[in-house]
């Protein structure tokens, strides 16, 4: 089945799943009252967001400058900075570097990069111990399935499931309380942390100017990745530079409110090295494994190079109505929502993915919502306009040189509109079934009765009378 | 005659790749393709300070602030008068939490801490076993900044005992002088660039509240892997 | 001044009532109405698609048609946001550019164009009837009309008006709602409930079809709410 039919086949299951919808409505209406209160405290927003879209073309188109810039900062205080092309290159990248250390126990905190090269899997393959200590991360990871959404990885679940998942995978599942379910995860990762091998984690920030890289979390989880095993491994898409240390007092906040209705994330951390002489701790080794795996394609894009200023905040899939109706699972590939379906055609390949950005409304809440002010919903339009041109669908594009054909001349449109006035109790007659035309409307909506006098047909009346 | 053969490393092919992308150039953010409008000369983050959250103008304001918003993320913050109030006020959490063993690091004011305390200590400066962290209540710091705007606190692996002290123990104890008190985020970064650069600590970190996760439902819970409780003494 | 009315083709062929109601209020203002018969269609179906080289073969003749307009109004948000927002787009490096761009600047979707450039917002209307206002998309991203319609409704005697809590798309999207259809009923299911929250006897909008796609949806559900175009309720004596 390819990509678009299993999405399409996906998406009509979910959209009638009253269940699910109720699930992320209830999940997304909490988001939403601490997101608009967070916004409003802003002195200005919309200010904010200008300078946070500015700060981001900068950092982008120069990005080769800005590069060039945090990995000689890093090397010199002694940081591995790794180059991988696309995700096989990533993915050995860090395996080697595990056979190096004799590794065999991994903590993973939460990186979506690592699931858009599916390097859990790879180094499972090759026998190494891989656990997602991200509570959300830890849950999807049980139930072996892919995460949700990008920020809230099961944002799908109620607690009762998840009560169940860990009775059966963990034999320790006390009530469903939250609380109690979060503390057995707790209680579980302890002792991973402290006699894990290897700590890896993702980047939200890459600061050029002083050769950092800044990681967002709530839980804590990844500064106890970065702080107890001996080696590090960071791995980053080439899109998430900053220019400068102080670009983060806009950004932090920005990603908060726009990603989770806070006003900062609990802990937003920059590392700037491993350990340095007279630091007491931190890992030996700092592997910095820079992912392009495509990124340059857009970066080609001008038109849509903006895409790559997305600052993985989500905002712009709880807004979506494609989004809440058909879940995060839905997609089937590793980003989701408005930007997921933007980028996934360049990163994936245009004709196989165009279907995601065909799928959608194009309302505009998303670009509405984006924190950064990346074009979404107008990249959609191109992405079609660049799939038509690049493989049109024959009768599609036939449909509509017949359609221009009737728009344009008068006698063909009025004799098309006595056609669909005729045959319409015609229609009463096939609706809903296989001979029906209109099937893909009649299935859940009635058909708008069609008058007998159009609006052209009143106003020639209307002309001839005068 | 052999051609020496070029082995570009992926690292030149990555930058001479997008080096080619941009050859052409993309519209500035509004300016809706006008090729007159320019890229500012000022960094576009330089007014932050205008449009993040208000802070107010005074150091009782801003006090008021910080007590508010560290509230909201349930810490606890005192503000303490002198010396004598902040062994009553450790000495207080001490007994609350019955706590037998502290972990802290080298310092004016964790010195003071952990005298009053008089517990067992595991400090980190030289080195540690984090086994033996793992039994400590509490892990007791300094700080670089207490920050109005946010009820957060600013640390790194230099002035807060390493990297594991303010996150493993399950209480966090901040001890903080008056004047650490800094009105913004933008005032924090540029503290912290006057005091590190450029031999910056490994790791900077931005504690807002005791560790966290929404990720059953979206209902918060406290202490997910970091700290279940967070404690602000300033005086 | 004379205003060149476009009513884009599914309101010619289905929603005529609200066209005509146009004519009326323009006529009663005391301007001189002309609508060209030689247009139909403002090309979005093909555009939303893809298909702009097909998109260009049916808007071309709609800015000839509209080259020397002293105004233009165009019947609904969306077919407004395609002519007025998308033209210069579409006709970008091509000898319509700047034609293009003259049309547009003289274009209004029709609520715009009453409260924006003629400064009217009282029509006289009557409309007794508990009412909620749905915001077609395009009309309320593309073009910013938000506060426009409500100006219009605050004076219509008799009318209460009734904001929904969730704003929304309501599925329809053009041809979406053929492609994606039970996405698109999802979405307007959500949109459906959202207005019965409200009690409204009315759902209205400047957007028929999405008022097409509500309708479609709450007579197949047997709900009672009915819908109306903003331009029909402002008709109302």
């Amino acid at each position: 089945m390819s990509s678009a039919s299993q999405f399409k086949s996906r998406a009509a299951e979910k959209a009638g799943d009253l269940r699910h919808r109720s699930v992320i409505r209830t999940a997304l209406r909490s988001y939403e009252v601490v997101r608009d209160k967070r916004k409003a405290a802003f002195q200005s927003w919309e200010s904010a967001r200008q300078a946070a879209a500015e700060t981001k073309w900068e950092a982008i188109n120069h990005l080769d400058e800005h590069l060039v810039a945090l990995t000689s900062k890093l090397e010199a205080r002694g940081t591995k900075v790794h180059w991988a092309s696309n995700g096989a290159q990533a993915r050995e990248i860090i395996a080697q570097i595990l056979r190096d250390k004799k590794a065999r126990s991994i903590i993973k905190s939460k990186a979506m990069t690592s699931e858009e090269i599916h390097l859990n899997h790879a180094l499972e393959k090759e026998g190494f111990s891989v656990v997602e200590s991200d509570l959300g991360e830890f849950i999807v990871q049980l139930r072996h399935e892919p995460p949700y959404h990008i920020v809230f990885p099961s944002m799908h679940l109620t607690r009762g499931e998840i009560k169940d998942l860990f009775q059966k995978e963990l034999g320790d599942a006390p009530s469903d309380s939250p609380e109690e379910l979060t503390m057995v995860a707790r209680r579980v990762m302890r002792q991973k942390y402290i006699t894990a091998d290897v700590g890896f984690t993702g980047g939200n920030f890459a600061i050029a100017e002083t050769g950092m890289i800044s990681i967002t979390e709530n839980e804590g989880n990844a500064r106890l990745t970065a702080a107890l095993p001996k080696t590090m491994i960071t791995l980053m898409g080439i899109e998430k530079v900053l220019p400068r240390f102080s670009d983060l007092a806009l950004f932090l906040p920005m990603l908060a409110t726009a990603g989770a209705g806070q006003p900062m994330t609990c802990y937003n951390t920059m590392y700037s090295g491993p350990r340095q002489p007279g630091e007491c701790d931190g890992p030996e080794e700092w592997h910095v494994v820079l992912l392009d795996n495509r990124r340059t394609e857009l970066l080609a894009d001008a038109e849509q190079r903006d895409a790559l200023h997305c600052i993985r905040c989500g905002a712009c899939l709880n807004v979506c109505p494609i989004f809440r109706n058909v879940g995060g699972h839905t997609y089937g590939t590793t980003y989701s929502g408005p930007v997921g379906a933007v980028i996934t055609p360049h990163l994936r390949g245009l004709q196989e993915w165009k279907h995601l950005s065909n799928a959608s409304s194009l309302c505009g809440a998303c670009t509405e919502a984006c924190p950064v002010k990346i074009d979404l919903h107008h990249h959609l339009l191109q992405n079609r306009r660049n799939a038509s041109a690049g493989q049109p669908a024959f009768f599609e594009k036939l449909a509509y040189k017949i359609f221009g054909i009737v728009a344009n001349e008068p006698a063909f449109w009025s004799l098309a509109k006595k056609i669909g006035w005729l045959t319409q109790p015609l229609q009463s007659l096939v609706k809903g079934t296989a001979l029906d035309p209109a099937k893909a409307w009649t299935k859940t909506r009635d058909l708008p009765p069609q008058p007998r006098e159009s609006f052209k047909d009143w106003w020639s009346k209307r002309m001839k009378a005068e | 005659m052999k051609k020496a053969k070029t082995i570009l490393s992926e690292r030149e092919n990555i930058l001479g790749r997008i080096r080619e992308a941009l050859k052409v150039s993309a519209p500035l953010p509004g300016s809706h393709g006008d090729p007159s409008v320019h890229a500012p000369a000022e960094p576009p983050a330089s007014h932050a300070r205008e449009w993040l959250p208000s802070v107010g103008a005074s150091a009782e304001e801003q006090f008021a602030l910080f007590a508010k918003n560290a509230a909201d993320l349930k810490a606890d913050f005192q503000l303490l008068a002198s010396r004598d109030e902040l062994k009553a006020a450790l000495l207080k959490i001490s007994t609350a939490g019955k706590w037998s063993r502290v972990a802290s690091h080298g310092g004016e004011l964790t010195d003071f801490a952990c005298k009053s305390l008089g517990l067992p200590v595991t400090l980190t400066d030289c080195g540690y076993d984090v086994q033996e962290m793992e039994t400590c209540d509490a892990g007791i710091t300094e700080c670089d900044a207490l920050i109005a705007q946010t009820g957060g606190v600013a640390v790194t692996n230099r002035s807060a005992g390493g990297r594991a002290l303010s996150v493993l123990p399950p209480h966090h104890v901040v001890i903080a002088r008056r004047e650490q008190l800094v009105a913004d985020l933008p005032a924090t970064f540029e503290l912290l660039q006057k005091k590190y650069a450029p031999d910056y600590p490994s790791m900077i970190s931005f504690i807002t509240g005791p560790s966290r996760t929404g990720d059953i439902e979206r209902i918060l819970v406290l202490g997910a892997h970091g700290p279940k409780k967070l404690t602000v003494l300033c005086f | 001044m004379t205003v060149t009315l476009f009513i884009p083709c599914f309101m010619d062929a289905l929603y005529p009532r609200a066209g005509i109601s146009m004519v009326e209020i323009l006529e009663r203002l005391g301007h001189k109405v002309v609508c060209p018969e030689e247009i139909a269609c403002c090309g979005q179906p093909p555009f939303n698609s893809g298909y702009w080289e097909e998109a260009r073969t049916i808007a071309a003749p709609v800015l000839e048609k509209l080259k020397n307009a002293e105004a233009v109004v165009i019947g609904s948000g969306s077919c407004g946001a395609m002519v007025k927002k998308f033209y210069p787009e579409l006709f970008k490096d091509t000898p319509h550019a700047e034609l293009a761009k003259q049309v547009t600047a003289r274009t209004w979707e029709f609520s715009d164009f009453l409260v924006s450039k003629l400064g009217v917002t009282d029509l006289g209307a009557k409309f007794p009837h508990k009412v909620t206002f749905h915001d077609g998309c395009h009309g309320l991203r593309e073009l910013g009309i938000h506060q426009q319609p409500r100006a219009l409704l605050t004076n219509v005697c008799g009318l209460e008006l009734v904001e929904m809590t969730e704003v929304s798309c309501c599925g329809f999207g053009g041809t979406f709602a053929a492609k994606f259809p039970m996405i698109s009923t999802a979405m307007g299911e959500v949109k459906c409930a959202a207005a019965a929250e409200t009690g409204a006897e009315y759902i209205v909008s400047s957007d028929s079809s999405c008022l097409m796609h509500i309708q479609g949806l709450l007579s197949r559900q047997g709900k009672p709410a009915k819908t109306i175009s903003l331009a029909e309720v402002l008709n109302t004596r």
